[in-house]
Protein backbone atom coordinates (compact mmCIF):
# COMPACT_ATOMS: atom_id res chain seq x y z
CA UNK A 1 0.00 0.00 0.00
CA UNK A 2 1.56 3.54 -0.95
CA UNK A 3 1.51 5.74 1.93
CA UNK A 4 -0.63 8.51 0.04
CA UNK A 5 -3.31 5.96 0.32
CA UNK A 6 -2.62 5.34 4.03
CA UNK A 7 -2.56 8.92 4.42
CA UNK A 8 -5.78 8.99 2.53
CA UNK A 9 -7.79 6.51 5.05
CA UNK A 10 -5.97 8.41 8.05
CA UNK A 11 -7.35 12.21 6.85
CA UNK A 12 -10.35 11.04 6.20
CA UNK A 13 -11.07 9.07 9.66
CA UNK A 14 -10.03 12.39 11.36
CA UNK A 15 -12.75 14.04 9.16
CA UNK A 16 -15.34 11.79 10.12
CA UNK A 17 -14.60 11.77 13.94
CA UNK A 18 -13.19 15.16 13.72
CA UNK A 19 -16.61 16.09 11.70
CA UNK A 20 -18.96 14.49 14.10
CA UNK A 21 -17.00 15.22 17.51
CA UNK A 22 -16.01 19.04 17.30
CA UNK A 23 -18.12 21.63 18.83
CA UNK A 24 -19.07 23.75 15.90
CA UNK A 25 -20.32 27.68 16.12
CA UNK A 26 -24.54 28.10 16.35
CA UNK A 27 -25.06 30.40 13.47
CA UNK A 28 -28.33 30.93 12.54
CA UNK A 29 -30.67 28.14 11.38
CA UNK A 30 -27.85 26.16 10.81
CA UNK A 31 -27.10 24.58 14.05
CA UNK A 32 -25.69 21.32 13.62
CA UNK A 33 -25.99 20.54 9.61
CA UNK A 34 -23.20 23.30 9.85
CA UNK A 35 -20.96 19.82 10.27
CA UNK A 36 -22.19 18.90 6.36
CA UNK A 37 -19.97 21.42 5.51
CA UNK A 38 -17.24 18.86 5.65
CA UNK A 39 -18.71 16.42 3.36
CA UNK A 40 -20.14 19.06 1.41
CA UNK A 41 -17.55 21.19 -0.11
CA UNK A 42 -14.81 18.80 -0.08
CA UNK A 43 -17.42 16.89 -2.83
CA UNK A 44 -16.80 20.01 -5.36
CA UNK A 45 -12.97 20.55 -5.11
CA UNK A 46 -12.93 16.75 -5.61
CA UNK A 47 -14.78 17.34 -8.47
CA UNK A 48 -12.75 20.38 -9.81
CA UNK A 49 -9.77 18.69 -9.02
CA UNK A 50 -11.07 15.06 -10.90
CA UNK A 51 -12.23 17.44 -13.90
CA UNK A 52 -9.14 18.99 -14.29
CA UNK A 53 -6.65 15.91 -14.28
CA UNK A 54 -9.35 14.70 -17.16
CA UNK A 55 -8.22 17.47 -19.51
CA UNK A 56 -4.49 17.42 -18.27
CA UNK A 57 -4.85 13.57 -19.99
CA UNK A 58 -6.76 14.93 -22.95
CA UNK A 59 -4.33 17.81 -23.68
CA UNK A 60 -1.30 14.98 -23.70
CA UNK A 61 -3.53 12.77 -25.56
CA UNK A 62 -3.50 15.62 -28.54
CA UNK A 63 0.22 15.98 -28.22
CA UNK A 64 0.83 12.15 -27.83
CA UNK A 65 -2.15 10.18 -28.98
CA UNK A 66 -1.44 6.91 -26.57
CA UNK A 67 -4.72 5.07 -25.94
CA UNK A 68 -3.52 4.68 -21.72
CA UNK A 69 -4.17 9.02 -22.21
CA UNK A 70 -7.83 9.02 -23.19
CA UNK A 71 -8.62 6.31 -20.96
CA UNK A 72 -6.79 8.25 -18.04
CA UNK A 73 -8.94 11.79 -19.56
CA UNK A 74 -12.32 9.26 -19.47
CA UNK A 75 -11.72 7.33 -16.11
CA UNK A 76 -11.07 11.08 -14.30
CA UNK A 77 -13.92 12.83 -16.17
CA UNK A 78 -15.91 9.54 -14.80
CA UNK A 79 -15.39 10.20 -10.97
CA UNK A 80 -15.65 13.71 -11.56
CA UNK A 81 -18.84 13.67 -11.94
CA UNK A 82 -19.66 10.95 -9.47
CA UNK A 83 -18.39 13.64 -7.00
CA UNK A 84 -20.36 16.28 -8.47
CA UNK A 85 -23.84 14.28 -8.04
CA UNK A 86 -22.67 13.36 -4.57
CA UNK A 87 -22.06 16.72 -4.14
CA UNK A 88 -25.33 18.10 -5.40
CA UNK A 89 -27.14 15.11 -3.64
CA UNK A 90 -25.25 16.24 0.40
CA UNK A 91 -25.87 19.80 -1.27
CA UNK A 92 -29.72 19.42 -1.57
CA UNK A 93 -30.30 17.82 1.29
CA UNK A 94 -28.73 20.82 3.38
CA UNK A 95 -30.53 22.98 1.62
CA UNK A 96 -33.76 21.17 1.92
CA UNK A 97 -33.36 21.98 5.69
CA UNK A 98 -31.83 25.34 5.92
CA UNK A 99 -33.17 27.27 2.94
CA UNK A 100 -36.43 25.39 2.98
CA UNK A 101 -36.50 24.26 -0.22
CA UNK A 102 -33.88 21.38 -2.11
CA UNK A 103 -33.32 23.53 -5.21
CA UNK A 104 -33.45 27.58 -5.22
CA UNK A 105 -31.46 28.46 -8.15
CA UNK A 106 -28.51 28.83 -6.63
CA UNK A 107 -25.44 30.07 -8.46
CA UNK A 108 -23.70 27.16 -7.49
CA UNK A 109 -26.41 24.50 -8.05
CA UNK A 110 -26.64 25.92 -11.41
CA UNK A 111 -23.32 25.57 -12.07
CA UNK A 112 -22.81 21.67 -11.07
CA UNK A 113 -25.93 21.48 -13.14
CA UNK A 114 -23.92 22.31 -16.30
CA UNK A 115 -21.00 20.45 -15.31
CA UNK A 116 -23.00 17.10 -15.35
CA UNK A 117 -24.62 18.09 -18.67
CA UNK A 118 -21.52 19.18 -19.88
CA UNK A 119 -20.48 15.85 -19.04
CA UNK A 120 -22.69 13.70 -19.99
CA UNK A 121 -22.90 15.24 -23.29
CA UNK A 122 -19.42 14.22 -23.44
CA UNK A 123 -19.74 10.44 -22.45
CA UNK A 124 -22.44 10.59 -24.94
CA UNK A 125 -20.27 11.43 -27.59
CA UNK A 126 -17.83 9.16 -26.63
CA UNK A 127 -20.38 6.56 -27.20
CA UNK A 128 -21.81 8.06 -30.56
CA UNK A 129 -18.42 7.07 -32.15
CA UNK A 130 -17.34 3.48 -32.99
CA UNK A 131 -13.73 3.97 -34.36
CA UNK A 132 -11.42 4.36 -31.02
CA UNK A 133 -8.91 6.19 -32.79
CA UNK A 134 -11.31 8.89 -33.51
CA UNK A 135 -13.54 8.81 -30.48
CA UNK A 136 -10.49 9.72 -28.72
CA UNK A 137 -9.41 12.41 -30.60
CA UNK A 138 -13.07 13.57 -30.74
CA UNK A 139 -13.80 13.49 -27.35
CA UNK A 140 -10.39 15.14 -26.13
CA UNK A 141 -11.03 18.13 -28.39
CA UNK A 142 -14.46 18.35 -26.75
CA UNK A 143 -13.19 18.08 -23.21
CA UNK A 144 -10.69 20.88 -23.77
CA UNK A 145 -13.35 23.01 -25.23
CA UNK A 146 -15.67 22.70 -22.69
CA UNK A 147 -13.76 23.01 -19.79
CA UNK A 148 -12.16 26.48 -21.14
CA UNK A 149 -15.72 27.53 -21.33
CA UNK A 150 -16.86 26.27 -17.98
CA UNK A 151 -14.20 27.93 -16.29
CA UNK A 152 -15.39 31.61 -17.36
CA UNK A 153 -18.89 30.14 -16.76
CA UNK A 154 -17.96 29.72 -13.42
CA UNK A 155 -16.71 33.10 -13.01
CA UNK A 156 -19.41 34.94 -14.57
CA UNK A 157 -22.42 33.18 -13.11
CA UNK A 158 -22.41 33.85 -9.92
CA UNK A 159 -22.39 37.37 -10.17
CA UNK A 160 -25.20 37.33 -12.37
CA UNK A 161 -27.64 34.95 -10.22
CA UNK A 162 -28.12 35.83 -6.64
CA UNK A 163 -26.91 32.93 -4.32
CA UNK A 164 -27.64 31.66 -1.05
CA UNK A 165 -24.45 30.28 -0.48
CA UNK A 166 -22.26 32.14 2.18
CA UNK A 167 -19.91 34.86 0.45
CA UNK A 168 -22.62 35.46 -2.29
CA UNK A 169 -24.33 37.76 -4.53
CA UNK A 170 -27.50 38.60 -3.13
CA UNK A 171 -28.88 40.60 -0.32
CA UNK A 172 -30.46 38.09 1.81
CA UNK A 173 -27.74 35.33 1.62
CA UNK A 174 -27.38 32.85 4.25
CA UNK A 175 -27.59 34.46 7.75
CA UNK A 176 -24.29 34.38 8.72
CA UNK A 177 -21.94 31.24 7.99
CA UNK A 178 -19.24 32.77 5.49
CA UNK A 179 -15.75 32.19 5.77
CA UNK A 180 -15.15 33.98 8.96
CA UNK A 181 -17.74 31.90 10.56
CA UNK A 182 -16.03 28.74 10.28
CA UNK A 183 -14.25 28.71 13.72
CA UNK A 184 -10.61 27.46 14.10
CA UNK A 185 -11.72 24.07 15.40
CA UNK A 186 -13.61 23.95 12.06
CA UNK A 187 -11.43 24.90 9.87
CA UNK A 188 -8.57 22.83 11.61
CA UNK A 189 -11.04 19.69 9.73
CA UNK A 190 -11.90 20.94 6.90
CA UNK A 191 -8.92 21.66 5.51
CA UNK A 192 -7.54 18.26 6.06
CA UNK A 193 -10.95 16.64 4.61
CA UNK A 194 -10.30 18.76 1.26
CA UNK A 195 -6.99 16.46 0.97
CA UNK A 196 -8.76 13.49 2.19
CA UNK A 197 -11.65 13.59 0.01
CA UNK A 198 -9.54 14.25 -2.86
CA UNK A 199 -6.96 11.98 -2.59
CA UNK A 200 -10.09 9.17 -1.77
CA UNK A 201 -10.96 10.34 -6.00
CA UNK A 202 -7.80 9.99 -7.18
CA UNK A 203 -7.80 6.70 -5.27
CA UNK A 204 -10.90 5.46 -6.68
CA UNK A 205 -10.21 6.66 -10.44
CA UNK A 206 -6.65 4.51 -10.24
CA UNK A 207 -8.40 1.34 -9.18
CA UNK A 208 -11.14 2.12 -12.12
CA UNK A 209 -8.05 2.70 -14.34
CA UNK A 210 -6.79 -0.85 -13.27
CA UNK A 211 -9.43 -2.65 -14.11
CA UNK A 212 -9.98 -0.85 -17.48
CA UNK A 213 -6.72 -1.04 -18.70
CA UNK A 214 -6.81 -4.73 -17.96
CA UNK A 215 -9.82 -4.40 -19.74
CA UNK A 216 -8.42 -3.15 -22.68
CA UNK A 217 -5.24 -5.01 -22.86
CA UNK A 218 -7.21 -8.61 -22.90
CA UNK A 219 -9.51 -7.22 -25.64
CA UNK A 220 -6.44 -6.42 -27.72
CA UNK A 221 -4.67 -9.64 -27.54
CA UNK A 222 -8.47 -11.53 -27.73
CA UNK A 223 -8.81 -13.21 -24.51
CA UNK A 224 -11.63 -12.09 -23.52
CA UNK B 1 -0.06 35.60 -43.04
CA UNK B 2 -1.45 37.17 -46.77
CA UNK B 3 -1.53 33.43 -48.28
CA UNK B 4 -3.48 33.02 -45.36
CA UNK B 5 -5.79 35.85 -45.67
CA UNK B 6 -6.32 34.74 -49.42
CA UNK B 7 -7.11 31.26 -48.70
CA UNK B 8 -9.83 32.75 -45.90
CA UNK B 9 -11.38 34.58 -49.26
CA UNK B 10 -10.99 31.71 -51.32
CA UNK B 11 -12.73 29.75 -48.95
CA UNK B 12 -15.45 32.47 -47.93
CA UNK B 13 -16.18 33.30 -52.06
CA UNK B 14 -16.54 29.19 -52.11
CA UNK B 15 -19.38 29.04 -49.63
CA UNK B 16 -21.15 32.41 -51.00
CA UNK B 17 -21.33 31.14 -53.98
CA UNK B 18 -22.49 27.74 -52.73
CA UNK B 19 -25.06 29.42 -51.12
CA UNK B 20 -25.90 31.62 -54.00
CA UNK B 21 -26.02 28.42 -56.70
CA UNK B 22 -27.91 25.99 -54.25
CA UNK B 23 -30.69 29.12 -52.47
CA UNK B 24 -32.79 26.22 -51.05
CA UNK B 25 -30.63 26.15 -48.02
CA UNK B 26 -30.64 29.45 -47.22
CA UNK B 27 -34.51 29.98 -48.02
CA UNK B 28 -34.80 26.94 -45.67
CA UNK B 29 -33.54 28.52 -42.74
CA UNK B 30 -35.18 32.11 -43.42
CA UNK B 31 -38.46 30.13 -43.33
CA UNK B 32 -37.88 28.51 -40.15
CA UNK B 33 -36.60 31.77 -38.86
CA UNK B 34 -40.32 32.92 -40.46
CA UNK B 35 -42.37 30.09 -39.25
CA UNK B 36 -41.10 29.68 -35.23
CA UNK B 37 -41.66 32.91 -34.87
CA UNK B 38 -45.13 33.14 -36.65
CA UNK B 39 -46.09 29.96 -34.37
CA UNK B 40 -44.66 31.69 -31.18
CA UNK B 41 -46.70 34.77 -32.08
CA UNK B 42 -50.05 32.43 -32.30
CA UNK B 43 -49.05 30.65 -29.36
CA UNK B 44 -48.03 33.74 -27.30
CA UNK B 45 -49.61 37.16 -28.44
CA UNK B 46 -47.82 39.97 -26.80
CA UNK B 47 -45.42 38.53 -24.25
CA UNK B 48 -44.14 40.98 -21.52
CA UNK B 49 -40.80 42.59 -22.08
CA UNK B 50 -39.43 39.85 -19.67
CA UNK B 51 -40.62 37.20 -21.51
CA UNK B 52 -40.18 38.70 -24.96
CA UNK B 53 -36.29 38.94 -24.19
CA UNK B 54 -36.23 35.15 -23.19
CA UNK B 55 -38.29 34.02 -26.05
CA UNK B 56 -35.83 35.98 -28.33
CA UNK B 57 -33.19 33.92 -27.06
CA UNK B 58 -34.35 30.64 -26.95
CA UNK B 59 -35.37 31.22 -30.51
CA UNK B 60 -32.00 32.56 -31.61
CA UNK B 61 -30.87 29.48 -30.23
CA UNK B 62 -32.75 27.34 -31.94
CA UNK B 63 -31.96 29.18 -35.34
CA UNK B 64 -28.68 28.93 -34.44
CA UNK B 65 -27.73 25.52 -34.67
CA UNK B 66 -29.83 24.90 -37.78
CA UNK B 67 -28.39 27.36 -39.56
CA UNK B 68 -24.92 26.51 -38.89
CA UNK B 69 -25.52 22.64 -38.49
CA UNK B 70 -25.50 22.24 -42.05
CA UNK B 71 -22.12 23.66 -42.36
CA UNK B 72 -19.66 21.01 -41.69
CA UNK B 73 -22.54 18.09 -42.44
CA UNK B 74 -22.42 19.33 -45.94
CA UNK B 75 -18.98 18.65 -47.03
CA UNK B 76 -17.97 15.12 -47.83
CA UNK B 77 -14.85 13.75 -46.60
CA UNK B 78 -13.13 13.85 -49.95
CA UNK B 79 -14.06 17.52 -50.61
CA UNK B 80 -12.52 17.97 -46.60
CA UNK B 81 -9.21 16.40 -47.93
CA UNK B 82 -8.96 19.14 -50.69
CA UNK B 83 -9.57 21.58 -48.77
CA UNK B 84 -6.70 20.73 -46.53
CA UNK B 85 -4.10 19.81 -48.78
CA UNK B 86 -4.96 23.40 -50.24
CA UNK B 87 -5.51 25.48 -47.75
CA UNK B 88 -5.13 23.83 -44.33
CA UNK B 89 -7.37 23.57 -40.71
CA UNK B 90 -7.05 27.07 -39.45
CA UNK B 91 -7.87 28.91 -42.76
CA UNK B 92 -10.82 26.47 -43.15
CA UNK B 93 -12.11 27.05 -40.02
CA UNK B 94 -11.55 30.89 -39.65
CA UNK B 95 -13.54 30.84 -42.71
CA UNK B 96 -16.26 28.82 -42.00
CA UNK B 97 -16.61 30.94 -38.19
CA UNK B 98 -16.53 34.20 -40.36
CA UNK B 99 -19.41 32.88 -43.03
CA UNK B 100 -21.31 31.19 -40.42
CA UNK B 101 -21.24 34.80 -38.03
CA UNK B 102 -22.16 36.76 -40.71
CA UNK B 103 -25.13 33.91 -41.75
CA UNK B 104 -26.38 34.26 -38.16
CA UNK B 105 -26.19 37.88 -37.74
CA UNK B 106 -28.56 38.11 -41.03
CA UNK B 107 -30.78 35.52 -39.63
CA UNK B 108 -31.10 37.80 -36.52
CA UNK B 109 -31.33 40.66 -38.09
CA UNK B 110 -34.38 39.37 -40.06
CA UNK B 111 -35.60 37.80 -36.27
CA UNK B 112 -35.64 41.07 -34.66
CA UNK B 113 -37.96 42.36 -37.53
CA UNK B 114 -40.18 39.70 -37.09
CA UNK B 115 -40.36 39.59 -33.41
CA UNK B 116 -41.15 43.42 -33.24
CA UNK B 117 -43.84 42.91 -36.48
CA UNK B 118 -45.61 39.97 -34.81
CA UNK B 119 -44.99 39.90 -30.87
CA UNK B 120 -45.24 43.03 -28.97
CA UNK B 121 -42.44 45.68 -29.51
CA UNK B 122 -40.68 46.31 -25.99
CA UNK B 123 -37.73 47.78 -27.31
CA UNK B 124 -37.43 51.25 -26.80
CA UNK B 125 -33.74 51.57 -27.50
CA UNK B 126 -33.47 50.40 -31.34
CA UNK B 127 -30.00 51.02 -32.10
CA UNK B 128 -28.79 49.69 -28.85
CA UNK B 129 -30.85 46.18 -29.67
CA UNK B 130 -29.42 46.02 -33.01
CA UNK B 131 -26.04 46.08 -31.62
CA UNK B 132 -26.67 43.42 -28.75
CA UNK B 133 -28.45 41.32 -31.26
CA UNK B 134 -25.35 41.25 -33.65
CA UNK B 135 -22.97 40.65 -31.04
CA UNK B 136 -25.17 37.77 -29.83
CA UNK B 137 -25.91 35.85 -33.26
CA UNK B 138 -21.85 36.37 -33.54
CA UNK B 139 -21.33 34.43 -30.34
CA UNK B 140 -23.82 31.92 -31.01
CA UNK B 141 -22.52 31.36 -34.15
CA UNK B 142 -18.99 31.03 -32.77
CA UNK B 143 -19.87 28.18 -30.51
CA UNK B 144 -21.89 26.44 -32.68
CA UNK B 145 -19.53 26.35 -35.63
CA UNK B 146 -17.03 24.43 -33.51
CA UNK B 147 -19.48 22.18 -31.86
CA UNK B 148 -20.97 21.45 -35.45
CA UNK B 149 -17.03 20.83 -36.06
CA UNK B 150 -17.10 17.93 -33.57
CA UNK B 151 -20.67 16.67 -34.47
CA UNK B 152 -19.63 15.92 -38.08
CA UNK B 153 -16.57 14.09 -37.17
CA UNK B 154 -18.41 12.25 -35.13
CA UNK B 155 -20.83 11.58 -38.18
CA UNK B 156 -24.00 13.07 -36.05
CA UNK B 157 -26.88 14.96 -36.84
CA UNK B 158 -27.86 18.43 -35.16
CA UNK B 159 -29.35 16.75 -32.13
CA UNK B 160 -25.92 16.28 -31.11
CA UNK B 161 -24.95 19.75 -31.25
CA UNK B 162 -27.73 20.53 -29.16
CA UNK B 163 -26.83 18.01 -26.55
CA UNK B 164 -22.97 19.36 -26.85
CA UNK B 165 -23.69 22.92 -26.93
CA UNK B 166 -26.49 24.00 -24.92
CA UNK B 167 -24.84 23.78 -21.42
CA UNK B 168 -22.07 25.36 -22.89
CA UNK B 169 -24.08 28.77 -24.30
CA UNK B 170 -25.39 29.47 -20.96
CA UNK B 171 -23.10 31.94 -20.03
CA UNK B 172 -23.26 33.89 -23.43
CA UNK B 173 -26.92 33.61 -23.42
CA UNK B 174 -27.47 34.88 -19.40
CA UNK B 175 -25.16 37.70 -20.50
CA UNK B 176 -27.15 38.54 -23.55
CA UNK B 177 -30.41 38.32 -21.44
CA UNK B 178 -28.81 41.00 -18.95
CA UNK B 179 -27.68 43.20 -21.43
CA UNK B 180 -30.69 42.92 -24.06
CA UNK B 181 -33.09 44.02 -21.01
CA UNK B 182 -30.70 47.59 -21.35
CA UNK B 183 -32.67 48.17 -24.63
CA UNK B 184 -36.16 48.03 -22.91
CA UNK B 185 -35.83 51.14 -20.69
CA UNK B 186 -34.86 54.83 -21.00
CA UNK B 187 -32.86 54.28 -17.71
CA UNK B 188 -29.25 53.72 -18.28
CA UNK B 189 -28.00 50.57 -16.53
CA UNK B 190 -24.73 49.97 -14.98
CA UNK B 191 -22.38 47.38 -16.40
CA UNK B 192 -23.35 47.24 -20.21
CA UNK B 193 -20.16 48.29 -21.62
CA UNK B 194 -18.74 45.53 -18.58
CA UNK B 195 -20.88 42.92 -19.99
CA UNK B 196 -20.50 43.50 -23.84
CA UNK B 197 -16.33 43.02 -22.69
CA UNK B 198 -17.30 40.26 -21.39
CA UNK B 199 -18.93 38.50 -24.37
CA UNK B 200 -16.79 40.23 -26.71
CA UNK B 201 -14.04 38.40 -24.53
CA UNK B 202 -16.23 34.65 -24.87
CA UNK B 203 -16.01 35.63 -28.52
CA UNK B 204 -12.50 35.93 -28.80
CA UNK B 205 -11.48 33.09 -26.05
CA UNK B 206 -13.67 30.52 -28.51
CA UNK B 207 -12.30 31.93 -31.56
CA UNK B 208 -8.64 30.93 -29.89
CA UNK B 209 -9.76 27.66 -28.57
CA UNK B 210 -11.48 26.62 -32.43
CA UNK B 211 -8.20 27.83 -34.06
CA UNK B 212 -6.30 25.35 -31.61
CA UNK B 213 -8.24 22.67 -31.31
CA UNK B 214 -9.97 22.27 -34.72
CA UNK B 215 -6.30 20.77 -36.59
CA UNK B 216 -6.24 18.01 -34.29
CA UNK B 217 -10.28 17.25 -34.83
CA UNK B 218 -9.33 17.53 -38.42
CA UNK B 219 -6.87 14.76 -38.79
CA UNK B 220 -7.51 11.53 -39.90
Amino acid sequence: MRWWKILTIALLLYTYIGGLLITVPDVGNLQHTIRNAFFHIPMWTTQFILLTISIIYSIKFLRKPTMANDIYAFEFAKSGIVFGALGLATGMEWANFTWGAAWSNDPKQLCVAIALLIYLAYFVLRNSVTDIDKRARISAVYNIFAYFIYIPMILILPRMVESLHPGGKGVQGNPGFNGDDLNTAMKWVIRPAYIGWALLGIWITTLRLRLHLFTEKHLNSGLV
Amino acid sequence: MTAGILHIAALLRKDILLEIRQQYTFYGILLYVASTIFVLYLAMGHPEAEVWNGLFWMIQLFICVNAVAKSFLQESSGRMLYYYTIAGARDYILAKLIFNAALMILMSLTSIVLFRLLLSDPVVNPWKFTGVVCLGGCSLSLVFTFLSAIAARAKQNAAMIAILGFPLIIPQILLLMKISNAAFSDVIQGGFMMMSAVLAGLDVLVIALAIILFPFLWKD
